[in-house]
């Protein structure tokens, strides 16, 4: 156990009893008692969420637009005003998926990317060595901790925690990100609620936190974290997509920008794809908790979940599932639970989006 | 920890009460729900199934994960409880009152091949580590 890594919050989840897990070699809190009333803690009023564990990385020099341009599949230059953020893949040349990550413009030739914890080392590794011609800067950003607070109240209780942020973000758009000193306050989350991602030096971190629960915010561990991003119908870097699966077949093809002439990094082998899956929501109609792996039978051949919870908001079980193309919302499948075959829906997701069900 | 002294365990976290009446009744024990989670799914075994000892029989999941129940002993269902069906939130609830199903065992004597509340206790503490 010691040999896990630790975010600067880790006596502060200690303290509050969070049952730690190791997740992907971080020693990080699943709950801090009772998962759904995290989650609906989220859905209903403000919660937070320790996300140190992922890495921003600055980027900076005269080339950094264009080594982005040629790092990510979507277009950086739908930046069009500093504090904007974009969510992109970044492929190999495959067209397979190393990562998925957010990047933030921070005006001039400055940017900053966050990547995933678990990736972030492939992540750097593959970074620098795309970064060697463009002659630019990379800064992984350590030293920095990351707080997301999400919820219908979020930015209110923010504001309470910490008054004089509420002059600098108030006029802040959902994707946009501003910078107080060391202090960065994005409009972003993985909740499906409006709420704030907060950078700050990891010495303030525990300030910060105490801070917000004071203002009445409740600390949500990472469970809660995959219930919300699973009804919110967003991908989960290794579990819906991966270096074998292309974002063409991972519900990704709207952060894909195969229109503009810039050449990224797995273009061309995106071209050349034939694309014959898709990702799809599942309702289950029987009793029962859809399952990561879980083989889905549709008309149109075998397909797959890849990831499948009990949606605390719907009260009934919900997936992602990539199966063969054709297979419609409104349609039945099977799913193969244990030994029995259980009927799911298919529809259209996002299920679940500020508070409110998105499903018939 | 909660252990109440009364009552049988086994490894896999079942635990059983002996009845009047020599039936077995069998639950999850408060660490086992502590360790899952929030329950949302039960599904118990048939009444009349006949069991060998250690057969999966029974399954809970929570949100984070599904896990299968073993038959202590071998024996008969004679009772199943569909309340935790509908309800699982009880065993997070009340561990030792959610009760799941009931056994009637093949051979009363098998109840000796279960742990008591200490010996469940000093096994709970050696897989913490």
């Amino acid at each position: 156990m010691s040999e896990l890594k630790k975010t600067p919050l880790n006596d502060t989840h200690r303290a509050l009893n969070a049952k730690m897990v190791d997740f992907g070699g971080w020693d990080m809190p699943v709950n801090y008692g009772s998962q759904i009333e995290e989650h609906h803690a989220v859905r209903r009023d403000a919660g937070m969420f320790d996300v140190s564990h992922m890495l921003p990385v600055d980027v900076e020099g005269e080339n950094a637009r264009a080594f982005l341009n040629q790092l990510v599949a979507n277009n950086i230059d739908k930046l069009k005003e500093p504090g904007k953020a974009l969510y992109s893949c970044m492929l190999n040349e495959a067209g397979g998926v190393i990562d998925d990550l957010i990047i933030y413009w921070r005006g001039d030739n400055r940017y900053r990317i966050v990547v995933n914890a678990g990736t972030a080392d492939k992540d750097l590794v593959w970074m620098f060595k795309q970064a060697e011609p463009f002659g630019i800067n990379l800064v992984p950003r350590r030293d920095l901790a990351m707080i997301a607070v999400q919820g219908p109240n979020a930015r209110q209780k923010v504001w309470n925690a910490m008054p004089g942020l509420e002059d600098v973000t108030a006029d802040k758009k959902p994707f946009n990100a501003v910078e107080i000193g060391e202090m960065f306050v994005a409009r972003t989350g993985y909740t499906g609620e409006d709420g704030f991602e907060i950078m700050l030096p990891v010495k303030a971190a525990p300030f910060f936190w105490q801070a917000l629960i004071e203002a009445g915010v409740k600390p949500c561990g990472l469970g809660a974290r995959d219930t919300l991003r699973l009804e919110a119908g967003m991908n989960l870097y290794g579990q819906d997509m991966d270096e074998t699966t292309s974002p063409l077949e991972s519900g990704l093809a709207w952060t894909v920008d195969l229109q503009s002439e810039r050449g990224f990094i797995g273009k061309s082998a995106l071209q050349q794809s034939e694309i014959t899956h898709q990702l799809a929501g599942l309702v289950l109609q029987d009793k029962g908790v859809l399952r990561a792996h879980q083989k889905v039978f549709t008309r149109h051949g075998e397909g797959e979940i890849t990831s499948g919870t009990f949606s605390p908001t719907l009260e009934k079980s919900i997936a992602l599932a990539r199966i063969p193309l054709g297979i419609a919302p409104g349609e039945e499948v099977e799913v193969e639970i244990r030994d029995k075959k259980l009927k799911a829906k298919v529809v259209k997701y996002p299920f679940v989006r500020n508070g409110k069900s998105l499903i018939g | 920890m909660s252990i109440p002294a009364d009552l049988k365990y086994t490894k896999s976290h079942e635990w059983v009460r002996i009845e009047a009446d020599g039936t077995l009744t069998v639950g999850i024990t408060h660490h086992a729900q502590d360790l899952l989670g929030d329950m949302v799914f039960v599904e118990n075994p048939a009444v009349g199934r006949s069991l060998n000892a250690g057969e999966e029989c029974a399954v809970v999941e929570s949100v984070k994960a599904a896990s299968d129940v073993y038959a202590p002993v071998a024996g008969e269902v004679v009772s199943s409880n569909s309340e935790v069906e509908s309800s699982p939130e009880k065993i997070n609830q009340d561990a030792y009152g959610a009760w799941m199903f009931r056994i009637k065992p093949a051979n009363a004597a098998d109840v000796n091949t279960l742990m008591d509340a200490g010996g469940y206790e000093a096994h709970v503490a050696s897989e913490a580590h």
